[in-house]
């Protein structure tokens, strides 16, 4: 530790000496820390911390001369804040890496990210505040043989905490291809054609050594040894077109068989479709998006569960809510089966128009639903269930008769004069439990609002009022606890300082108290510098980016976040 | 405790003492790749304005202050563009999930900017961005001469002012 601490103080001292020109080239970089002290409080469930106090931080370090670059990330967790896997615990160099890049070739040694196509297959991704990094490290390399194509390949294996995964051979080993044409840029004579049409293509191979695995007969004791596959193979291909106000987005997966500890150790292959089609033209956006989802958990190790050494991404095809209560209830995509359904409409209502006014105002509708797959189940196995069988098969275009999970939300943004701006949400959500890790409970139906109102004054300072308010008729205790209300007044002054108070109620509760989870908070902005205290009650729940979702345990203490840029 | 206040003391002091040091150079666009909205790639290093500075805001569709800053700024920026040229990329990090959202929402929204995807967060890693908005302004050189966190009523006005003083020539903090 002491020696971590040493080499980061002298490269940072060095650095400076350097006064970020080394050699000509440039130093840059972020900064980011979250630190955290939390009290006991059996009320909400807040347990004690016996470190009192729990600190999270990173800083990325970025050096570029020409073509070439180079970087490292220093990451400390001192301990894990609250919700964050205990596995972080510790400090060090969790990224580092060396690149170089000119118009034809770029190639990176050492720790990389990545995204093929949609990512149904492969994207090597970071989600800081999620605590989720699946960063390759090994090698990548991406040509440019021709005016619109790209040639990418990947080799290496993924992050697993501080675990040290070459000396490991239960981590496997991830390897992909693809490649994109943008037939326009390609054939000259289309360049200014009105339709535009880019293709891809991608492969990728994960190699994990099979373990023994054995299905015993509960009243004989027979043993039936697995056959498990230690090269997992799949394939996508992917067209994206444009034509006028038009647009059009599709990707096909298929993944051979992949027997895993998600999916229960079944041998069916797995399958992902994607489609998306927008219509865009001056003040009036419409997007419909649908997908299928089957069997693609897709980990390079078998035995792995959770959010850690994803190869693929396979996002929620719900809204991401910004409002707090609008995410009470959270969707996450069921890898092992969905089929899906997304529609989007973003209108303006014209300044000086009759709706409009004088300013004008913006609508925003969107629709999603997630339904099971229409499954057939296959035989049990001798041990009573489905693994080592096929599990299941299903029907490309059917939907199951369950339905996961949906949504229906309406949006108004309007500028009732020159200092006063308001924004209306209104949401409708249908919620399965079995989404989010209660099976067999009832579902949650719930109305949801906002009202949130912008005030401008003087000298570049402003006022925040926002009203939430849930109403749901369900209440099972813990985590779906009837009505809840909340309330915000923010004052920023000048851009450089704000102040906020929150308290969110939770009045509907019928056993035990009805808390408060208020939270005040006060943060300073200079430029790239930003530091934010608050201090409350943190209820617990769940937060998702990008439909990735992370649980976040009660907490009540204070919580101090620094970030910058340089 | 100890160690740990220790290693938070130093790195508060390391990462404040490059910081400092942050207004005495100028980083360069890298030469990453992002795609237009057709999907087209283009690399950061090749954003121009005519020789004029250009400013870059990183956003996204699920971030509010951002959609205000954006639409505060949509409302003057044919004002902005008369009285000084002044070109906008926004830079969207949306991944797979609420990237086909960016389109819809950019024609309903009326926007002009140049609308740019980067689905995999490379550009924004590369330029050391935390969180959106971040906001940049880029002189005629591609260098990075001016930086700014977070969107709060009336930063707009701010933004303008300091554009207005590169165009002129004038040094920035």
């Amino acid at each position: 530790m002491k020696r971590l601490l040493i080499v980061l103080l002298l490269i940072t001292y060095s650095l400076n000496v350097f006064s970020q020109d080394i050699f000509g080239g440039k130093v840059t970089g972020n900064f980011q820390m979250d630190a955290q002290v939390s009290k006991e409080d059996s009320v909400i469930g807040a347990e004690k911390v016996s470190e009192k106090f729990l600190m999270n931080a990173f800083t990325n370090i970025l050096y570029t001369n020409g073509d070439f670059s180079a970087g490292v990330r220093f990451e400390a967790y001192l301990n894990p804040i609250l919700g964050f896997d205990k596995q972080y615990k510790g400090a060090g160099l969790a990224y580092r890496f060396a690149s170089y890049k000119k118009d034809y070739l770029e190639i990176t040694a050492g720790n990389f990210y990545e995204q093929f196509g949609n990512g149904l297959i492969f994207r090597s991704y970071e989600e800081r505040n999620l605590g989720l990094d699946n960063a390759m490290d090994g090698l990548k390399i991406i040509a440019r043989p021709f005016r619109g194509v790209a040639l990418k390949g990947v080799i290496g294996k993924q992050r697993y905490y501080w675990e040290k995964i070459w000396e490991n051979e239960s981590f496997g080993l991830v390897r992909g291809v693809d490649a994109e044409v943008s037939i326009n840029s390609l054939i000259k004579k289309f360049e200014a054609s009105p339709l535009q049409v880019i293709v891809g293509g991608s492969f990728v191979s994960v190699f994990d050594k099979a373990e023994e695995r054995f299905i015993i007969e509960p009243s004989t004791g027979d043993n039936f040894k697995l056959t498990l596959p230690e090269n997992i193979g799949s394939g996508a291909a992917r067209v994206q077109m444009s034509y006028k106000a038009f647009n059009l987005n599709a990707e096909y997966a298929k993944k051979g068989q992949d027997p895993n500890a998600v999916n229960g150790y079944i041998f069916n292959e797995g399958e992902a479709a994607y489609l998306s089609l927008g219509y865009a033209a001056k003040g009036l956006g419409i997007n419909v998006s649908a997908k299928r989802i089957d069997n693609m958990s897709y980990k390079s190790r078998r035995g792995e569960t959770g959010n850690m050494l994803n190869v693929n991404y396979l996002p929620a095809l719900t809204r991401q809510h910004s409002y707090s209560l609008f995410a009470m209830y959270p969707y996450a995509t069921q890898v092992n089966g969905e089929m899906g359904v997304q529609a989007d409409i973003i209108y303006k209502l014209k300044k000086n128009s009759f709706l409009g006014g004088k300013y004008g105002a913006d609508l925003k509708f969107n629709y999603s639903r997630a339904n099971a797959l229409d499954k057939e189940y296959v035989p049990l196995n001798p041990a009573g269930n489905y693994e080592g069988t096929q599990g299941y098969t299903s029907s490309f275009f059917k939907a199951g008769d369950e339905l996961y999970y949906e949504e229906l939300n309406f949006e108004l943004g309007k500028k009732l004069n020159s200092d006063f701006k308001l924004n209306l949400m209104y949401s409708y959500q249908s919620f399965n439990p079995i989404a989010n890790g209660h099976p067999g409970e009832k579902f949650v139906y719930a109305n949801v609002f906002a009202a949130d109102l912008t005030q401008r004054l003087k000298n570049r300072s402003s006022l925040r009022y926002e009203v939430q308010l849930l109403l749901t008729e369900q209440n099972y205790g813990d985590w779906a606890a009837g009505d809840w209300i909340q309330g915000t007044i923010e004052y920023n002054l000048g851009g450089r300082f704000f102040v906020a108070a929150t308290d969110q109620w939770n009045y509907g509760k019928l056993e035990g108290e009805k808390v408060h989870y208020y939270n005040f908070s006060v943060g300073y902005n200079k430029g790239t510098t930003r530091v934010q205290l608050s201090y409350g009650k943190q209820r617990e729940g769940i937060i998702c980016i990008g439909g990735v979702c992370r649980p976040i345990p009660a907490s009540n203490g204070l919580f101090a976040t620094i970030t910058s840029s340089f | 405790m100890k160690k740990f206040l220790l290693i938070f003391v130093a790195v508060m002091i390391s990462t404040l003492s490059i910081y400092a040091q942050s207004s005495t150079f100028k980083s360069i666009l890298p030469s990453i790749t992002v795609n237009t909205l057709e999907g087209k790639p283009i690399k950061a290093s090749e954003f121009s304005n005519d020789g004029k500075p250009f400013v870059i805001c990183f956003w996204a569709t699920w971030c509010k202050p951002c959609l205000m800053e954006l639409n505060t700024m949509a409302e003057l920026y044919e004002e902005w563009q008369t009285e000084t040229g002044i070109k906008i990329y926004a830079v969207s990090i949306d991944d797979a999930r609420t990237c086909p959202k960016v389109k819809p929402l950019v024609s309903g929204s009326d926007w002009d900017y140049e609308v740019m995807l980067d689905q995999n967060s490379e550009l924004k890693r590369a330029l050391g961005v935390n969180n959106p908005p971040h906001t940049f302004i880029v002189n005629e050189k591609g260098e990075i001469v001016w930086q700014h966190v977070g969107y709060a009523p009336g930063d707009e006005e701010n933004l303008i002012e300091v554009y207005k003083k590169i165009l002129n020539g004038e040094e920035v903090k």
